[in-house]
């Protein structure tokens, strides 16, 4: 199937649910009464595709459909906010209601002059396919491959498991300056997963990535040849994993996914709305030292093709780089229209939401590190004993005391200077504000994730990117059974 | 609601004429309700209705499953034509298929999952009992200093199943869910904890001081925390804890997990996998509660399940597709989602026993009264178990002091077979629910 490559979000909402402009302008006026700051109607269609893979076979394939609009009107801190999965005139009217009962004791309405649309300064995702238009039996023989591939790796891979995920999202904001701004974003993810079995020991192995571009990416470079091959050696590694260690350990994080890391250790906690309510770990340290001299990490939402990227964010505004660490001090948190305001901030490109469903808040995009001076191997041979851990499952972070997990799921041990034995997954535990400050060397590696991430946040997932070059930290409280 | 019959009964004449040889829907229609407080002023309100259609369609053993939020005739009729498409495209297999006709239940009981009283609550009421909640929590103690908020979720749901079998049966259901976060403070030593209370039934809810003044003295517990070294000891489970530990071992206990191999559980049953104070129970018919139905996600009655009994795998939770894979019945487990079926626990408990909470903690000379689990390190595949934990160290047989930035490690076989004490304090809050448990030892990592 050939894609329409000329559908702008501004035809397709208007063609498929027939609203105009004016009607647009009419709600948003409702709304801004003179009591509200704020406000916004949002449009979201979303198609979203599953195709899965076991037993060799795809027996498996699942297609949805979303559609909803909201309208959010913002008073000071409050939000009121209402949504319909019926996108008509009458619906949006009565979501502005709801929206509007936050700023009670208004009588003004009028109309928004709801003009030309505003284009974003990004195109970070131009496809002539978009991943959901590609045929099923592609994407069957695809997985298929990946089977064979897998299996082929070693003959102790009992199981394979593999899933590719493709949606298309059509979204159109009309704001409160008037403007009316829209994106299609692809979405394209291929997650492997592999038993081995040897006797009664079983292990698994994951791999996987994808990004905002075309199905045949994945094809490039044999990528999915690649994530096939990962899942499966992950799996035969763990097969000779020992117990790992449990205690305050010296840890060596490899490139890329680890960078999972600065998202649940200081990311979150220089979200917009944690530091204006004062409840996150880093409020009010702007300007002060919370990392090592040698820690730079920004949070970048324009690399193009990257899972976590946006040209424009959930609100209309255009995405960025925002610095967050530089050189070691703290420099800037993520804003959302609401958050950026009230703290007399300015916009970040970070207001994001999961769907129609949901309210904007401050969200990471890609967040990593930049890269040092050390050499990795360099990096490894400083450690006399320690962990290195190479790939990970989920983190989680309490904002309000700082503390932060991340699950290592392939990890091996540093002995006098050498990575020897693997060790079985395990948790490892810090202090948001205070890790970084321990991390002694920085590796010239810089590796983006392959393009797994999704994090959740009061209830709402959003893909998100990660990223760093291999580094050292000295001292974290490693959660394994070997003492 | 005749209106789904009618949209249902139409679909499913729509996939036959297709050449569907089986199919089956489900139509989910929800009004939803956020009322969120924050430092006694508003902080958001959110209203929606949504409405969901789940669609399977089978070509003999091929199938695939679509979902829409659009209802319009012509996107209904896109679906049908999509949904059929990718079912011919998908690979046979000989499990697929809907129940036999004669197990589909017989008639629908009434649950009591929906509170008809409930729906015209208006939005002061629901802002001053979230105020009410929250005020609580902030005038407990001078040292709640601030607050992530406080909110009130309310859902009604009208769901209808429909089959090929000529079956269509409806329910409605209904919860709410009040929950306050307050933090303390001590000399810019942050913490946050929080309550809640969920309910079918909106009078049902504990009282609004109750749940503040629960959440504060939580978070003031957490003031002062510290790590511990680095040693095994024992880990008491609160209920909330325990409760967790069961929702993990539903995972293993899923036919999904165990015919693809991906279980500890795997080959188990009849087995003694826990220690003999153990027995579990999955129960989808108990009125009133939020894990129950009528019938399940393929409309299959749901039933009581008795997992684990004294310690002794007894059953595997099972959809049809697993159960037929695994040559067992279903037990009604049928969960639904957009890509289609899966199975899921209904209300899965522990069984009381006999200790009191205090006495569980008076039986331990060192060890951590655990109140808090972060992260998600559990591999289900080989039942390893380390996550961060938060908790109160117990000296001899007394809560100390607080502890956090530390992990608990083990294996869930080690630990349900170390399940040394059983509380006698069952109480249901959501679908799982767990006394406190006592495990003999686990690793404890910290300085």
């Amino acid at each position: 199937m050939m894609t329409d490559t000329s559908l702008t979000p501004q035809r397709f909402f208007a063609e498929k649910f027939g609203i105009a402009k004016e009607s647009l302008g009419r709600i948003l006026g409702g709304v801004l009464g003179k009591a509200a700051d704020d406000g916004d109607i949002y449009f979201e269609y979303l198609v979203g595709e599953s195709i899965s893979l076991e037993d060799g076979v795809v027996k498996k394939a699942s297609k949805s459909i979303s559609q909803g609009a909201g309208v959010r009107a913002i008073a000071e801190a409050r939000t009121g906010y209402g949504y319909s999965d019926d996108i008509t005139i009458e619906n949006l009217a009565l979501a502005a209601r709801t929206a509007h009962a936050i700023a009670a004791d208004t009588q003004k309405s009028g109309a928004v002059a709801v003009g030309q649309p505003a284009s974003s300064p990004h195109d970070l995702y131009p496809v002539q396919t978009f991943p959901t238009d590609v045929p099923a039996e592609a994407k069957i023989d695809l997985l298929l491959q990946i089977d064979r591939i897998a299996r082929a790796y070693d003959p102790r891979i009992s199981k394979v498991f593999a899933s590719l995920g493709s949606t298309q999202k059509i979204i159109l904001i009309a704001t409160a300056e008037g403007l009316v701004v829209g994106d299609i974003l692809p979405l394209v993810r291929l997650s492997v997963s592999c038993i081995a079995e040897d006797g009664s020991n079983r292990q698994t192995g994951t791999h996987g990535g994808g990004g905002r571009f075309e199905f045949a990416s994945l094809l490039e470079g044999n990528r999915y040849e690649r994530f096939a091959r990962e899942a499966a050696r992950q799996a035969i590694v763990n097969l000779d994993a020992v117990a790992a260690p449990a205690g305050y350990l010296d840890v060596v994080l490899g490139p890329g996914w680890p960078g999972i890391l600065l998202h649940e250790a200081i990311g979150h906690g220089l979200e917009g709305d944690f530091n204006r309510k004062q409840v996150s770990a880093f409020s009010g340290r702007i300007g002060e030292q919370v990392a090592a001299p040698s820690v730079t990490v920004v949070d970048d939402g324009t690399l193009p093709g990257r899972r976590g990227s946006l040209n424009v964010d959930d609100e209309g505004t255009p995405t960025g780089r925002t610095v967050l660490i530089e050189n070691g001090i703290l420099r800037g948190y993520l804003q959302d229209r609401l958050n950026a305001r009230l703290m007399g901030m300015p916009l970040t490109g970070n207001g994001r939401r999961e769907s129609y469903a949901h309210i904007p808040m401050p969200r990471m995009t890609n967040t990593f590190m930049l890269p040092g001076e050390s050499d990795p191997e360099e990096i490894l041979r400083s450690v006399k004993h320690g962990l290195y851990a190479v790939s990970f499952g989920g983190g989680q972070v309490d904002i309000t005391n700082g503390k932060f997990v991340f699950s290592a799921s392939e990890a091996y041990l540093i002995e006098d200077g050498k990575v020897t034995r693997p060790v079985k997954g395990a948790t490892l535990i810090g202090n948001g504000p205070d890790v970084l400050t321990r991390v002694s060397m920085v590796g010239n590696d810089l590796r983006l994730d392959e393009g797994v991430g999704t994090c959740g946040k009061d209830g709402q997932s959003v893909p998100v990117g990660v990223g760093l070059p291999t580094i050292r930290v000295d001292g974290m409280t490693v959660g394994g059974t070997q003492r | 609601m005749g209106m789904e019959r009618e949209v249902a009964r139409d679909l499913l004449a729509k996939v036959r004429r297709q050449g569907a040889t089986e199919a089956d829907l489900l139509i989910v229609e929800t009004d939803s309700s956020t009322t969120q407080v924050r430092l006694r002023d508003i902080e958001s309100l959110k209203s929606a209705q949504e409405r969901r259609l789940h669609l399977r369609v089978m070509f003999g053993k091929s199938a695939a499953a679509t979902s829409t939020s659009d209802f319009s005739m012509r996107a209904l009729d896109h679906l049908v034509d999509e949904t059929c498409t990718l079912a011919r495209a998908t690979a046979a297999d000989e499990y697929l298929g809907l129940p036999n006709p004669e197990s589909i239940v017989a008639s629908v009981p009434d649950l009591a999952l929906f509170d008809e009283e409930a729906q015209g609550l208006a939005v002061e009421e629901k802002i001053a009992l979230v105020k009410q909640a929250e005020a609580a929590a902030l005038d407990y103690d001078p040292r709640i200093t601030n607050s992530e908020g406080a909110g009130l979720d309310t859902h009604s749901s009208q769901i209808v199943y429909a089959n090929t079998h000529g079956f269509v049966g409806e329910y409605r259901t209904s919860s709410f869910t009040l929950t306050v976060s307050p933090i303390a403070d001590a000399g810019g030593a942050m913490q946050r904890d929080s309550w809640y209370a969920v309910s079918r039934r909106f009078k049902h809810l504990e009282a609004p001081e109750v749940i503040g003044t629960t959440a504060a003295k939580r978070a003031l517990r957490r003031l002062g925390a510290r790590k511990v070294p680095t040693q095994e000891a024992a880990v008491v489970f609160d209920p909330e804890m325990a409760a967790s530990l069961l929702r993990t071992l539903a995972g293993a206990v899923s036919g999904t997990s165990i015919y693809r191999g991906s279980s500890f559980l795997l080959n188990r049953l009849g087995q003694q996998v826990a220690a003999d104070t153990v027995t579990i129970i999955d129960d989808g018919t108990i009125p009133g509660a939020l894990g129950s139905r009528p019938f399940d996600g393929e409309g299959l009655p749901t039933q009581r399940t008795i997992v684990v009994e004294h310690g002794v795998l007894q059953s595997y939770l099972l959809d049809t597709y697993c159960a037929r894979r695994l040559g067992m019945t279903s037990t009604g487990n049928a969960a639904r989602d957009a890509s289609g079926i899966s199975v899921g626990a209904s209300n899965l408990y522990l069984v009381p026993g006999t200790s009191t909470p205090a006495e569980i903690i008076a039986s331990v000379k060192s060890g951590l009264y655990l109140t808090e689990l972060i992260g998600f390190g559990v591999n289900l595949v080989t039942g390893d178990y380390s996550r961060g934990a938060v908790g109160l160290w117990i000296e001899n047989g007394e809560l100390a002091y607080p502890v956090e930035e530390i992990t608990i490690a083990g294996n869930l076989n080690e630990m349900l077979g170390h399940i040394e004490m059983v509380g006698n304090d069952l109480t249901f809050r959501g679908r799982t629910a767990a006394p406190t448990l006592k495990i003999a030892r686990m690793t404890i990592a910290g300085n």
